[in-house]
């Protein structure tokens, strides 16, 4: 299936995506790094970016077992402290997604699957098509899928489009989160032409990386994503998600990330609806910064559970 | 979890590491002298309007002695030192303010009401590093004018602004002794106490009696320093009224004359620009400092054709702008540096609504203490209006949209001043071919209210003669002869 | 009977009489009438600095190559009319010698600055190492339109220490010759009118300097001025009237007729320097300086 947009008519919408200046970028982001979060709003912040996460596991050597540990963290991310919100989805491989459901039952927490070949995007569509078809019937709630980078740099952006627009014809009521892996593209511009390509073709999401490339979440790249979808939402009026993944690690970081959202977005986009961490490790570092927060006393890693 | 307001908390730095005396007496001569007027100023935080210290006024009896001694560290010492040994007392200058940083930084916060987070991370640096660069010049001069002869002029007078006290000082100081000068300097009377923590900073460097003197007071102890005899050097950063009465009284003399003055400078942005940039690039032009930027770029120049956008985005960016407590970390604009500036401001507020153009503040809730002003746009705005063509010296911007390159050059250009420009555009050809045609000492392209110490700074036409920073800047200290 | 000459004004390229209508006889050292001059008034500086505004953009832009080439071409031109300049001279009351000598120099400097127009840029500008990932350079740029007032002591050599430095960087100029010798100055107007200067770069105005250089120095569209030696009371009284749009000045007290008052400075004192920053981007973790 192709998308709606010809490719005059992508090449028009693709000329509108304005050139971004990094240094510049890197000065915006500067500004928002230099503010002190502290006291209730640090604690707010801390507990938002804990409801945003999307635990993750996409391994080779990801078995059931270890799915079924990560489902249980992720709805019990620290019982010793009380009224915790939970993460926003798991995030596995399409093969665990009936795992994943299966242990996370009714909580509530998505399911997030990658797909179409994940991580490199290097099979053929017919190949990404099963790929996605089947982490839905196993009932994955979001599929993140990658964008052919190679095709994307070759200049092929009709295939690129068409792509993403075939996968979200498949996903139905799943949410599409299209995963760009910045670390593989060039410049700022590109990440804004990809960004604006994406939205296009029906993205709900987009997101940074694959996690398997460095760098990978980088403040510029995701100030020129969160950029994108301001202009989209100022065109249109319709909100598309934003998605990080792969470098936010700590707590400073995940804060410094949300007021950028804050500032660039507007408060609407603080919520796990429209924006979420792709993290693995984060989870642990909010919740040691919290507990700080809570009792004064910083914290150890052996009183908090890895899985 | 359902979205929700986010407000950061107030952040203050803390005021405990500063010491300010009482009362503070003029430093002459290496010591803390009582002033023959007999008279103290007080000096307030303009932020809540809170007396700081109580500040000796220097008049002409005092202006005398402090040329005296300033005549004589010349005669006896300075002009007798290496330039390497001047450099050494620079660079040791420049340790101790590094040291001292932070106190300086709330001290500058504190007495004229800019965000801790630019004095801290802006002002602060740029002094310091201003005197490291100039210390390296000292032994240097004839590599930097190679042919040449040249010495020092002497007793160099400097009258220094109240938007970045100790960093224009620092602009005035370094290269001046790095030339061999020695200084009688008078600060800005809203914001003298840098200038006097400074020359604490000179004590502690040992440097020789009298090469640095520190003079407070108002216009009338600028004009004593002005009007003596026996200064060979009058540099003046200021207004352009005040600047013109300066080179005025200089005429006949054989006294040597720079001026860093007032502008209007056109901010410029082109339908092809790195449009998040260039608002935010806006934002630097007219807000930081809360304006109070002699090169802001307070008249914004867009092209019709991105004008919606850029306005749009402009009012949305504003919305995180943060106005209060300067000594919140969190500030992006502070205190109008004192009553009469903001009375100035909100001057020209009425005069914009006056002359028809549309004004829009943000919604933001100012301290009831202390003075202040909400960042302004104004849109409608005719080339010919006082607000487009008069600096107002606070964060008020004019907004003019234009279709052509040709008519943007000279509506840009269409002004008395001619201190600085910014052009936004992704066309690197076009880049230069504007910079070329705009009158200004400074262009920023892609960029702007950018400052460094190797950086030559200064104006064409009324915004005044004569650079600061860089090589070009030594030109300023030194008398030649072919 | 021997046909005098009229000698005219210089403006915009043109050689018109002075709009006042009025003249001043050019007196040779022994007391004889040599010519009539123009006796230039306000309104003729009001024109000239109209012509020199007019000119002063398409002159900074052209290549510093082809203003090297038009003041070589000054050269070449003045070399040609040798003969003139030398009688004009011998008239004012130089010795022959004197006479040669004042000629030679005055076309040596014309080489000179002809040299110079395209390679002063590289000696002031600078790159700047900024702290910042900016590309910062500071580079020479005309001021404008330059008032001079010629030295009053020589007829020629004076005249073209002044110009040549001026124009060659890219100014305009509007000079108020020598009051007592106006001849070699309207004759260099001749040379430059067949020299490929554009019209406008160069005015000259002879008549009396008490009555031009008021207005000159108090008119808003000159950027500058360059004052020969003159009396105390009408430099002052010009640096007063220059503060109103901040002219820059430039006083000269040393002669300008001897073979020293040539260099760099007489370049740089008419040139401001302008600073562009710009990003530089940093590709692949690359360090952002020069």
């Amino acid at each position: 299936m192709l998308g709606n947009l010809s490719t005059p008519e992508l090449s028009a919408l693709l000329a509108l995506s304005p050139s971004i200046d990094q240094i510049g970028t890197l000065e915006r982001i500067a500004r928002i790094q230099a503010r002190s979060i502290k006291g209730a709003a640090k604690i707010q912040g801390l507990r938002m970016a804990l409801s945003m996460i999307d635990l993750t596991t996409l391994e080779g050597k990801d078995t059931p077992a270890k799915v079924r540990q990560l489902c249980f963290k992720a709805q019990h991310l620290h019982d010793q402290a009380p009224d915790l919100p939970t993460v926003a989805a798991v995030c596995v491989y399409p093969t665990m997604v009936g795992v994943a459901k299966k242990a996370l039952g009714a909580s509530g927490i998505k399911v997030a699957s990658v797909s179409t070949a994940f991580p490199s995007g290097q099979a053929p569509f017919e190949v990404k098509k099963l790929d996605t078809l089947y982490a839905l019937d196993h009932g994955a709630d979001e599929i993140d899928m990658v964008i052919s980078r190679g095709r994307f740099l070759a200049g092929d952006y009709q295939f690129v489009y068409d792509e993403i627009a075939a996968i979200k014809a498949l996903c139905g009521a799943a949410r599409l989160k299209v995963i760009f892996e910045t670390g593989e593209l060039d410049s700022l511009d590109q990440v804004r032409r990809i960004s604006d390509l994406a939205i296009a073709a029906g993205a709900d999401f987009i997101k940074t990386s694959t996690g398997k490339i460095q760098p990978a979440a980088t403040f510029p790249v995701v100030h020129t994503m969160l950029s994108a979808i301001k202009d989209h939402f100022d065109k249109t009026g319709q909100m598309i998600g934003m998605k990080p993944a792969g470098g936010i690690s700590s707590s400073k970081l995940a804060l410094q990330h949300l007021l950028m959202v804050n500032e660039v977005l507007g408060e609407a986009w603080l919520t796990n609806e429209w924006y979420r961490f792709g993290a693995s490790s984060l989870a642990n570092d909010l919740l040691m910064q919290y507990q700080k927060q809570l009792t004064g006393k910083y914290q150890s890693a052996a009183y908090f559970s890895i899985d | 979890m359902s979205n929700s307001t986010w407000n950061l908390e107030p952040s203050l730095e803390s005021v405990a590491q500063v010491q300010i005396k009482p009362q503070y007496e003029l430093f002459i001569d290496g010591k803390w002298q009582a002033p023959l007027s007999a008279t103290y100023f007080a000096t307030v935080n303009p932020a809540d309007e809170k007396q700081l210290s109580q500040i000796a006024q220097a008049n002409a009896a005092d202006v005398d002695l402090a040329v005296k001694a300033a005549r004589a560290a010349h005669a006896n010492v300075w002009s007798q030192l290496s330039g390497a040994e001047r450099g050494k007392y620079l660079f040791r200058i420049a340790r101790l303010m590094q040291e001292k940083a932070r106190e300086l930084a709330v001290l500058e916060t504190l007495d004229g009401g800019k965000p801790i987070r630019e004095s801290r991370d802006i002002d602060i640096p740029l002094a310091c590093n201003h005197f490291f660069y100039y210390a390296g010049w000292a032994d240097k001069l004839q590599e930097a004018f190679p042919g040449q002869q040249m010495e020092a002029l002497g007793v160099a007078g400097q009258i220094t602004p109240w938007n970045f006290p100790l960093l224009m000082l620092a602009w005035k100081i370094a290269p001046a002794l790095a030339c061999g000068n020695t200084v009688v300097l008078k600060p800005a009377e809203t914001t003298s106490l840098t200038a006097l923590k400074f020359a604490e900073i000179c004590q502690e460097a040992g440097l020789p009696a009298g090469v640095v003197n520190i003079v407070t007071g108002f216009g009338d102890t600028g004009a004593a320093l002005v009007a003596h005899p026996n200064v060979d050097k009058i540099a003046f950063t200021g207004s352009t009224a005040v600047g013109k009465q300066i080179q005025k009284a200089c005429i006949g003399t054989p006294k040597k004359v720079t001026l860093e003055l007032g502008g209007k400078s056109a901010n410029i942005i082109l339908e092809d620009a790195p449009i998040d940039q260039a608002v935010e690039g806006i934002i630097n032009s007219i807000f930081f400092n809360q304006g109070h930027v002699c090169c802001a770029g307070s008249r914004l120049f867009v092209q019709e054709s991105i004008a919606e956008q850029v306005l749009a985005k402009l009012k949305f960016r504003l919305q995180s702008i943060y106005v209060g407590n300067p000594l919140d970390k969190n500030t992006d604009i502070g205190a109008i540096n004192s009553k009469k500036q903001l009375e100035t401001i909100e001057k020209y507020l009425a005069i914009g609504l006056a002359e028809g153009a549309e004004m829009y503040q943000p919604e933001c809730t100012l301290p009831s203490q202390g003075f202040y002003c909400k960042p302004t746009l104004f849109t409608d705005v005719a080339q010919s209006a006082r607000i487009a063509q008069e600096e107002i010296f606070g964060p008020v911007l004019t907004i003019q949209t234009f279709r052509t390159m040709e008519e943007v050059v000279q509506k840009a250009n269409n002004s008395p001043y001619g201190l600085a420009a910014g052009v936004w555009t992704a066309n690197g050809a076009r880049i230069f071919g504007l910079s070329n045609q705009l009158q200004a000492g400074v262009v920023w392209a892609n960029t702007y209210n950018k400052f460094d110490p190797t950086s030559p700074f200064g104006g064409y036409k009324e915004s005044g003669f004569g650079r600061e920073g860089g090589r070009h800047g030594l030109s300023a200290y030194l008398k030649f002869s072919n | 009977m021997e046909i005098l000459k009229t000698y005219k004004l210089y403006i915009g390229g043109q050689f018109p009489r002075t709009e006042s209508g009025r003249t001043y006889p050019v007196l040779a050292a022994d007391g004889s009438h040599v010519a009539n001059a123009c006796l230039a008034s306000r309104k003729d500086v009001r024109n000239a600095v109209q012509a020199a505004r007019k000119a002063q953009g398409s002159w900074a832009g052209k290549s510093a190559f082809n203003r090297s080439q038009i003041a070589y071409r000054i050269a070449e031109i003045l070399e040609t009319r040798k003969v003139q300049f030398i009688t004009e001279l011998l008239e004012m009351g130089l010795e022959k010698q004197s006479a040669e000598k004042e000629v030679q120099m005055s076309i040596d400097r014309c080489v000179y600055y002809a040299g110079w127009a395209d390679k002063y840029q590289a000696l002031i500008s600078s790159v700047n190492p900024v702290a910042s990932s900016h590309f910062n350079f500071s580079s020479p740029e005309a001021m404008g339109v330059v008032g001079i007032v010629a030295c009053q002591q020589t007829a020629l050599l004076g005249l073209i220490s002044q110009i040549l430095p001026i124009i060659i960087g890219g100014n305009t100029v509007v000079v108020i010759a020598n009051t007592q010798q106006p001849l070699c100055a309207i004759s260099f107007a001749e040379v430059l009118a067949t020299s490929d200067v554009p019209g406008g770069v160069v005015n000259i105005l002879t008549g009396e300097v008490g009555e031009l250089l008021p207005t000159l120095a108090g008119h808003m569209d000159v950027n500058a001025l360059s004052l020969a030696p003159i009396s105390t009371e009408l430099s002052i009284a010009a640096q007063e009237a220059a503060v109103d749009n901040l002219k820059r000045v430039r006083i000269y007290t040393e002669p300008l007729y001897v073979k020293s008052a040539q260099g760099l400075t007489y370049i740089s004192d008419f040139q401001e320097i302008k600073t562009t920053w710009h990003p530089i981007e940093q590709i692949a973790g690359g360090a952002g300086g020069y």
